[in-house]
């Protein structure tokens, strides 16, 4: 069933007289940028996920604050959808557009307004993208934590609105682990301050429900993050071995012996054969699976954890241990984890990479169950995975010129998300909904759990106007998905009772 | 485990009952907290039949227990396998439980370092204003499916539904933990704290008791050796953190009314009618005072912050809310809770 957004099952959308609405947007906003012709607003008509695209009615790029309160003002009065997006590189289609719905671009709000060195602070427009936090505040030896793979170009607005995470997240959290408070505009144009600047707030934890939100609850006007002091020293470990199964286990292991490393991450032959031939990290070719284990802190301690890694490592049978000898060999070995995506594109006409989380000891199992999709769709799938929290990134090979296998892609990319929902796992980690997974959100939930999410939008924007149809799903939609698995005859997951 | 004992059942069909009767619901485990927040009414739902540790595997860092199981019991668990709950929450009487820990979203002095019981809180099943019981959030350490309702819940004081379990992120506990007094005035002690808070030390603790600054130094041997010796002081017993996390400081049982304030933690000092002990690095002040309550929230919002009375029967406990805040509040509660059955104005009048 397709994602893009559906009427007939995602809700009718108000009609909006686009002309209309351009001559008293110029009128009450003469100095906002709006875009509204064909060639103007083809850039706009996807984010991350670029294999769904969708013209936006218009697209605006407020330069003030003000301008986007009262372009809500306008739109809560019209009845017109709004979809927010930042720097547009979110992967799930949080910020797909809709025909009828108006684009608010929040990309030009890129002023970093604070750093506060003794209050370990940034205060930041939306706009701001997360590496510019870091590197703003590193003259002060403090840092942003969160390191979503984009980071160099990905919004801090966006990362609030996706609840972004990154290659740390095991030791240093997510982004609603790393803010203090967000500004938002509600949907008729008000102010709102979620969270402040002490470590908690009165009421209901908003700030806690917001992050994550993808846009249908407000829009982030304003973020204030945490910011920490820079491990002292960061080391990296490789370890190869001769099946997934073994490091697997090592994840286990190394945790068991009481050790929560900066970031370890998990490749399979396929995405290692790739990186390597792209970057020539210097990555076993041969091994079936690597790890990289990164140990960040204070110099002793990290030396003191290195060795008690590499122990482990040895015991849980890995064929090989290296420790990166200087920090121009760390960063190369984690060049090859953090260019695998680029990388699996050389290989591959397109692929397509989904984000599934798993209780770590399940790994063995699902992993099992994607070779045997991939065997049974007949497309190559090649693992790269935040081993330390449980997130999986299969990326699923295809070729979208060759009839019948995007569809192929997203078929077999539905079936891993299932999966990953059975073993006890989530349809998204790190990416989000948006669209893109919102036919899995009816596997994930059941109906009183998605009418509950419902109620919660409801509260917020009882008409339904910011990003329609993104994150939840409708019932009547969850009702055509159920359907069409009947439809075909199959159950839906066939090949479980294995694992 | 031999209590263990899975009442959902009976609890699904007390709120069922409630629903059909109109009757508000006060839900309760031992009443360790149950001086917190506005005095409610409503017929009794004690969580403790409800008890029992669901899964724990230490590998996972995740444990799952019903919300009437009593916290040490969980500790205890953890404790077996040299494990903890990060966020060191309050217990404040012996038979505490995880509902109420989630439901207070009461942390401890590792706080600010740690994070807080939201922080930590995955997944939680909950009986809802519709008379459901329902699953948000999970046991695995990333998820963004669908609204985070399970983090909503920590701190919502039993106002929006009522919990039946919760999954937690728990953390191997540190190789080495020393504290240390250091004698130094409640203003230098602050001034260093913002210093130090911008190095990479292994600090897990700081407070101020009016006499001298206490650090809680956890990591492993190397660097908790190191900063020992950077820092100098005495060392003193452990046990400190336990007395203030529990309230059983000298401070706590002085005269005046007991506040929390939650501030910046670039504060400074405070100027408030009473005695202060300064807890998270700065971030959490207590205050024994008897000074009204409207002008402590007055103050500390002024300096960004909020106070809340921790003694019964207060009217507003809790730092009033901005207008569109509390509307949205209200909103939020009368979506989940349409019927209002669950502790109503346990926060505040209007939710």
């Amino acid at each position: 069933m397709s994602i893009l957004y559906d009427e007939r099952v995602d809700g009718a959308l108000p009609k909006v007289d686009k002309a209309a609405l351009l001559v008293e947007l110029r009128q009450r906003l003469p100095d906002l940028d709006i875009l509204h012709t064909q060639e103007d607003l083809k850039p706009y008509e996807c984010d991350g996920l670029s294999a769904y695209r969708t013209t936006p009615m218009l697209v605006v790029l407020p330069e003030r604050i003000e301008q986007v309160q009262q372009l809500l003002k306008l739109c809560h009065a019209r009845g017109v959808p709004v979809v927010a997006r930042g720097a547009g590189t979110g992967l799930s289609g949080g910020a797909l557009p809709l025909e009828k719905g108006i684009l608010l671009v929040m990309a030009r709000f890129n002023q970093i307004l604070e750093i506060n060195r003794e209050g370990r602070f940034a205060r930041v427009q939306p706009g701001v993208r997360n590496l510019a936090i870091s590197q703003a505040a590193a003259p002060f030896d403090l840092y942003y934590a969160p390191d979503p793979s984009s980071q160099i170009a990905c919004s801090i607005g966006g990362n609030v609105a996706e609840n972004a995470g990154g290659v740390h997240c095991l030791k240093y959290g997510l982004t609603v682990h790393n803010l203090l408070k967000v500004d938002i505009l509600t949907v008729e144009g008000e102010f709102m301050t979620l969270g402040s600047d002490a470590l908690d707030s009165p009421g209901f934890d908003l700030l806690a429900l917001f992050t994550g939100s993808e846009g249908m609850l407000g829009i982030v006007t304003e973020v204030t993050v945490k910011l920490l002091p820079k491990p002292q020293v960061a080391k990296v470990l490789l370890a190869a071995f001769d099946s997934v199964e073994k490091a697997g286990r090592a994840v286990g292991d190394i945790i068991a012996a009481g050790i929560i490393p900066g970031g370890l991450e998990m490749m399979d032959n396929l995405a290692i054969r790739a990186a390597e031939d792209f970057i020539h990290a210097g990555y076993p070719v041969e091994a079936e699976a690597i790890l990289l284990c990164e140990l960040d802190g204070v110099e002793a301690d990290v030396a003191d954890d290195c060795e008690r890694v590499r122990e482990v490592l040895e015991k849980a049978g890995a064929t090989e241990v290296r420790l990166a000898r200087d920090e121009a060999e760390r960063v190369k070995f984690w060049a090859g984890r953090k260019n695998a995506f680029p990388a699996v594109g050389r290989i591959s006409p397109d692929y397509y990479c989904m984000d599934g989380t798993i209780p770590r000891r399940e790994l063995p199992g699902v992993l099992r169950g994607i070779a045997e999709l991939s065997e049974e769709y007949g497309l190559r799938v090649a693992n790269v995975f935040h081993a330390g929290d449980g997130n999986m990134h299969p990326l699923i090979l295809f070729d979208a010129n060759v009839p019948g296998e995007l569809e192929r892609a997203e078929a077999i990319g539905g079936k891993i998300l299932e999966l990953c929902v059975k073993v006890g796992g989530s349809i998204t980690g790190e990416h989000g909904v948006g669209r893109e997974k919102i036919n899995q959100m009816c596997a994930q939930f059941n109906s009183d759990e998605i009418t509950l999410f419902h109620a919660v939008k409801a509260a917020f924007d009882p008409s339904g106007l910011l990003n329609p149809g993104k994150n939840i799903p409708t019932l009547h939609r969850c009702a055509e998905f159920g359907a069409m698995h009947v439809h075909h005859g199959q159950l839906p997951f066939p090949e479980l009772e294995r694992f | 485990m031999s209590h263990d004992f899975d009442a959902s059942a009976a609890l699904l069909e007390q709120v069922n009952h409630a629903l059909n009767s109109a009757t508000p619901l006060r839900i309760q485990g031992s009443g360790s907290k149950a001086h917190l927040g506005r005095a409610t009414t409503g017929e009794v739902l004690d969580t403790r039949q409800h008890r029992g540790i669901v899964s724990y595997d230490p590998t996972e860092l995740v444990l799952s227990a019903r919300a009437g199981t009593p916290l040490a019991e969980i500790e205890a668990a953890l404790e077996a396998n040299n494990q903890m709950l990060p966020c060191e929450p309050s217990h404040l009487g012996d038979g505490a439980t995880l509902g109420g820990m989630v439901a207070t979203g009461l942390s401890g002095p590792r706080r600010p370092w740690a994070g807080s019981v939201r922080d930590q809180v995955l997944g939680t099943r909950v009986i809802t204003g519709q008379g459901k019981l329902l699953r948000f959030g999970g046991e695995v350490m990333k998820n963004v499916a669908g609204y985070d309702l399970s983090r909503l819940m920590a701190g919502s004081f039993g106002c929006l539904g009522l919990l039946a379990e919760v999954s937690i992120k728990v953390l191997p506990k540190p190789r080495q933990v020393l504290s240390l007094r250091l004698e130094v005035d409640a203003l230098h002690a602050l001034n260093k704290l913002a210093e130090w808070g911008q190095q990479p030390l292994p600090i897990s603790a700081a407070s101020h008791d009016g006499a001298a600054l206490h650090l809680r130094l956890e990591g492993g041997e190397g660097s908790v050796l190191a900063a020992r010796q950077r820092l100098g002081g005495e060392e003193i017993d452990n046990g400190y953190w336990q007395q203030l996390r529990e309230q059983r400081l000298p401070f706590f049982s002085a005269s005046g009314t007991l506040w929390r304030l939650s501030l910046p933690a670039n504060s400074g000092l405070l100027d408030v009618p009473g005695r202060q002990l300064i807890d998270w690095g700065g971030a959490q002040r207590w205050l024994k005072t008897d000074a009204d309550g409207e002008l402590i929230q007055r103050v500390t919002a002024k300096l960004g912050g909020h106070a809340t009375c921790f003694a019964a029967g207060q009217a507003q406990p809790f730092q009033p809310l901005a207008a569109p805040l509390l509307r949205y509040q209200r909103q939020l509660k009368n979506q989940l809770d349409p019927q209002g059955i669950f502790n109503p104005g346990r926060m505040y009048a209007e939710v």
